[in-house]
């Protein structure tokens, strides 16, 4: 059977294949959307973070014999701690300042990380190989599906899921949302707010270093990973709406399926298309697709 | 009567000294600079980074050893991040303010080009090592460029002609979407269809890449027996990586036909195993290679690829070129250069032709099994070595008007 004569055999594999990329694009941005949402920073270090993430993985197996399972909760937790401590020691100087000193420092920072990680290993990087319970794959007929892969969409999906749970949908993320809003007044009732928004970086950082181990056995682990990935997601939070969390999930999954569909048509264009659509989103809706107009 | 003694002389006495001491005063400033302008933090810094570096270094100390020139060498370095631009400027730089006679290495293609360019129009000479694309002897040659290592003729002829004569004839084409991938994959078909063998598709993907999955599955239902991937770093890496992921190895072969000792390194001999690879260098083919890379090893703790070896092989011939005429004008080391053969570690009797091509043997290798493997970095058996004639593209194919003259 064809369609638009593609195989339909192809556009099912490509489809599928975009929401694999789409999983990681929503759980990245998702991250940048809930600390651009909530604290109004736009970290550029996210990119590095996610490396760091895959990192953790790969040097916790080398030195310490720890498994891709125990890895995928050490890394955020590893990568959140840091977080914490660039948000303690450098970020929370900044907050009354424009977005861009923000966006400066953890453009520096992420530098200063893929310097650092480059130094030491290379830009080569390192393979780290699937856990053995996801080892191979099967057919579905119209194409070879990695169990891997398949893993890889179920814990994206579900970690977004339950963030955007969290937020939107309980009494945590309530308070959350009003000290975003009304930082003194919502302390005035005697919340920690600069507790509450410490945590909230550490934990869309642990988001990044979440992505960061998901991603360790599809590609190479190397100093460059985070840089190559990261323009392409903050793409896609600003097609779906800066600071927007079911915009920004929602927006990874569909850019993910999109290119997927151009890597069928004109593979060549995969790699712009992202930015086409950003372009033509910015002239007919400056404030993303969910995004609230100003 | 007595000025005039007294002027004839002054007069024998300026030309004796001119005759005598003609080398002392044409090395300018009496020192050698030769400058390394190479990528630092980028995507091929494995490949020749600050390796390059460190055997620009050895041979400079080598030669200062065993020579014991009159004149100085002296070393600067740069990072071209991998813009054509960034190293136009810088070598401009050099050669213009800082004295600079020589600017080596330029891996990219983009930079080689720039710079090959400006040192023929500032009469100083460029010794490209890190670079692939035959350009660089071909539309773009001139007199003043030696390319020394490989380039994508030489190793795609080496790899794509070994398999199709070992019965891999029907080939998919996974190309980097610049100059170099286009340039490779031009090469490889050629020599492919030239060995009875049939190219069933193609495709293109953006450079750089990280997720190879969609090229894949295209290059899985073409039915194709090889995949010739003709894109090189991080792109081959990760196109190695997930066709063994989803599948298409062992059932369809690859073959890398730009792949360096650094990215069988990183990805392991698991995955890489039985692949073909074509290098002019491996640091295990004798007791010469051995030694030199050990020493290369205790420093950078690494061993080097060919880009590496190759960079210190041409800087050492430069420098006793510029020995033996006792003088760096550009014109006079080339002809030495080019007068006398290299005959080092790295290279038996090469010679650069007319062209700029450094003409040596290249090697057939072969990945080993992991259990084959008996010592770290020991990763192939060497099936061939491809003699310097049938190596590298012909005189006779050249686009080079230097040779279209002759």
């Amino acid at each position: 059977m064809t369609l638009f004569g593609i195989s339909s055999q192809a556009l099912f594999g490509q489809l599928l294949l975009g929401l694999i990329n789409g999983s990681f694009y929503a759980v990245l941005s998702l991250g940048l959307a809930v600390i651009f949402g909530l604290l109004n920073i736009i970290n550029f270090s996210h990119g590095a973070l996610y490396m760091i993430g895959a990192f953790v993985a790969l040097l916790g197996l080398e030195h310490l014999g720890m498994n891709y399972w125990a890895a995928l909760v050490a890394a955020p937790v590893v990568v959140g701690l840091l977080g914490v401590l660039i948000e303690r020691t450098m970020l929370k100087h900044l907050y009354k300042l424009d977005h861009l000193y923000g966006l400066l420092l953890t453009f520096g920072l992420a530098l200063i990380a893929e310097g650092v990680f480059r130094y030491y290993f290379g830009v080569s990087g390192s393979s780290y190989a699937p856990p053995e319970e996801l080892q191979g794959g099967v057919d579905l007929g119209f194409m070879f599906m990695p169990l891997y892969r398949g893993w890889v969409v179920l814990a994206s999906l579900a970690v977004c899921l339950a963030t955007w749970y969290v937020i939107e949908r309980t009494p945590l993320g309530a308070t959350l949302r009003a000290a975003t809003e009304r930082p003194l007044l919502v302390q005035a009732l005697g919340i920690n707010v600069p507790v509450l928004v410490t945590a909230t970086y550490g934990v869309g950082v642990a988001l990044a270093a979440f992505a960061g181990v998901l991603a360790a056995p599809v590609i190479q682990v190397n100093p460059v990973m985070g840089s190559n990935l990261i323009i392409v997601v903050f793409a896609v939070v600003v097609i779906g709406g800066m600071g927007s969390i079911a915009g920004s999930i929602v927006t990874g999954l569909g850019l993910g399926l999109v290119e997927g569909l151009t890597k069928v048509v004109y593979p060549e264009a995969s790699a712009v298309v992202i930015f086409v659509i950003m372009i033509v989103v910015l002239l007919f809706r400056p404030a993303g697709l969910f995004g609230k107009q100003a | 009567m007595e000025t005039r003694v007294k002027f004839k002389c002054l007069a024998i006495a300026a030309a004796t000294a001119a005759l005598l001491n003609p080398a002392q005063a044409q090395i300018s400033d009496n020192a050698v600079r030769i400058g390394v302008l190479t990528d630092l933090s980028g995507v091929y810094s494995d490949v020749s980074g600050k390796g390059t570096v460190v055997a620009t270094q050895m041979a400079i100390d080598d030669f200062v050893a065993k020579e014991r020139p009159s004149f100085k060498v002296e070393m600067v370095s740069a990072d071209h991040q991998n813009k054509g631009d960034i190293a136009a400027n810088k070598a401009r730089e050099w050669f213009e303010r800082e004295k600079v006679d020589v600017a080596s290495e330029l891996v990219t293609t983009s930079v080689a080009l720039a710079v090959q360019k400006i040192a023929k129009e500032k009469n100083r000479i460029a010794l490209i090592s890190g670079a692939a694309s035959t350009r660089v002897t071909n539309e773009d040659c001139n007199d003043v460029t030696v390319h020394w290592t490989y380039d994508t003729y030489a190793v795609a002829n080496g790899t794509a002609k070994a398999v199709t004569k070992t019965g891999g004839k029907k080939w998919f084409f996974l190309t980097a979407d610049y100059a170099f991938g286009h340039s490779l994959e031009k090469d490889a078909m050629e020599v492919v269809k030239a060995n009875g063998g049939e190219v069933v598709g193609s495709v293109r993907h953006p450079f750089p890449g990280s997720d190879f999955s969609s090229f894949l599955l295209k290059a899985q239902s073409s039915g194709a027996q090889i995949i010739g991937l003709a894109n090189a770093g991080g792109d081959t890496i990760n196109s190695i990586k997930q066709a063994a992921e989803f599948g298409v190895t062992p059932k369809q072969s690859l073959a890398g036909l730009l792949m360096f000792i650094t990215d069988v390194h990183s990805l392991g001999l698991k995955v890489t195993q039985n692949m073909y690879l074509t290098e002019g260098f491996y640091w295990n083919l004798n007791d010469e290679t051995r030694a030199w890379s050990k020493r290369f090893f205790d420093q950078h703790k690494r061993m080097p690829t060919m880009v590496q070896a190759g960079q210190y092989s041409a800087v050492m011939h430069y420098l006793k070129a510029v020995k033996a005429v006792g003088t760096d004008d550009t014109a006079k080391v080339m002809a030495q250069m080019r007068k006398t053969p290299v005959n080092d570690f790295f290279a038996k009797n090469g010679t650069i032709r007319e062209d700029g091509r450094m003409v040596h043997d290249m090697y057939l290798l072969q990945v080993k099994k992991p259990a084959e493997s008996t010592v770290p970095w020991d990763y192939y058996h060497v099936r061939a070595t491809i003699p310097a004639a049938e190596a590298f593209q012909p005189l006779a194919a050249s686009k080079c008007p230097l040779v279209a003259k002759k």
